[in-house]
């Protein structure tokens, strides 16, 4: 993976950075399979390696496949210390984190066996992760998507809601079929 | 793409599966991976390959965007609905107990499943409808002059 990433920094031809991207993402789907999230990793498969390509691809053909060399040199001191500075505290922050893995981490012991234990008497269906998100976390997948919704009405605004022209005319007859 | 034969062929080999494959994440979702969201996405990948294959034109014959976009709309408002027919049935705010009559004790596994299933099937509609917004809004700026 950090393989990956460092080639999509440093290649300039655009076509192989967006391959590379969906490697990465597809690499990223296979280490969430071997952590068990199953539901996460097919997203992950689906969309990052599957529809995000095809849409930088689309964009590609709008714009040139070369990235363009940077007029003067980069002043690489301030990134660079911003960025360390960055890693450097989440670094820090992981540090009172419970170990990997560890059953006695907060996260397991707050509503996680509640959900675990009941889902099957409460809810009744037996993929857990479904019941949790639809069933107890209703209102946050509603959230979600609602946000999936206003992703949408962006990339219209921006892009703009297709003009009338005389395709539209065919248009309307496929409707019905 | 559009004159390669094997890419063609292959595409159009794959793409019911991938179509079916889709449905039944999204109508598995309660036993297996996958739920809504995944399907929409899967059904979406679907969609864009067709286009892809033969053309956005054609795909926009059979999918015409005002339909997808209305779909996008409808998906939200079916989860949205269900929240308020659990409300109107005497219970909470998606509180899918309400959705089905239960004499036995508070649990009520079949509203849970009814609800689970029409809030998935929202999720998936306005997933899928999006992505194909998305790509369309994308796709159909190549044919701008």
């Amino acid at each position: 993976m950090a393989a990956t990433a460092i080639a999509v920094v440093r290649l300039r031809g655009l076509l192989a950075v967006i391959m590379l991207s969906g490697i990465y993402s597809l690499i990223s789907a296979a280490l969430l399979t071997t952590l068990d999230a199953v539901d996460v990793a097919m997203t992950e498969a689906a969309v990052g390696a599957g529809i995000t390509t095809v849409l930088l691809l689309g964009t590609l053909t709008l714009t040139g496949a070369d990235e363009a060399r940077p007029s003067r040199p980069h002043r690489r001191l301030l990134p660079l210390a911003v960025v360390m500075v960055t890693g450097a505290f989440l670094v820090y922050g992981t540090l009172d984190m419970p170990d990997f893995g560890a059953a006695d981490a907060p996260i397991h012991r707050h509503v996680a066996p509640r959900y675990i234990h009941e889902t099957a008497t409460e809810v009744g269906v037996p993929n857990i992760v479904t019941a949790v998100l639809a069933g107890y976390r209703g209102y946050d997948t509603m959230g979600e998507t609602t946000v999936v919704f206003t992703a949408a009405l962006g990339v219209l605004l921006l892009l703009g809601v297709e003009r009338p022209r005389r395709r539209r005319k065919r248009g309307d007859e496929g409707k019905d079929s | 793409m559009k004159r390669n034969p094997i890419v063609r062929e292959i595409g159009d080999f794959m793409l019911p599966a991938i179509l079916m494959f889709a449905l039944y994440v999204q109508f598995h979702g309660d036993y297996s991976p996958g739920g809504g969201f995944q399907a929409g996405v899967i059904f979406a990948a679907g969609i864009i390959v067709y286009s892809l294959i033969h053309g956005l034109e054609r795909t926009q014959r059979i999918l015409p965007p005002a339909a997808v976009r209305a779909g996008a709309s409808i998906g939200l408002l079916v989860y949205a609905g269900v929240g308020f027919a659990c409300l109107f049935l005497g219970g909470r705010f998606l509180d899918y107990n309400a959705l089905l009559p239960h004499p036995e004790g508070p649990n009520n596994p079949h509203g849970q499943e009814l609800g689970i299933f029409l809030v998935e099937l929202g999720v998936g509609i306005t997933v899928a409808a999006v992505m194909i917004t998305i790509f369309y809004a994308f796709a159909g700026r190549r044919d701008d002059p």
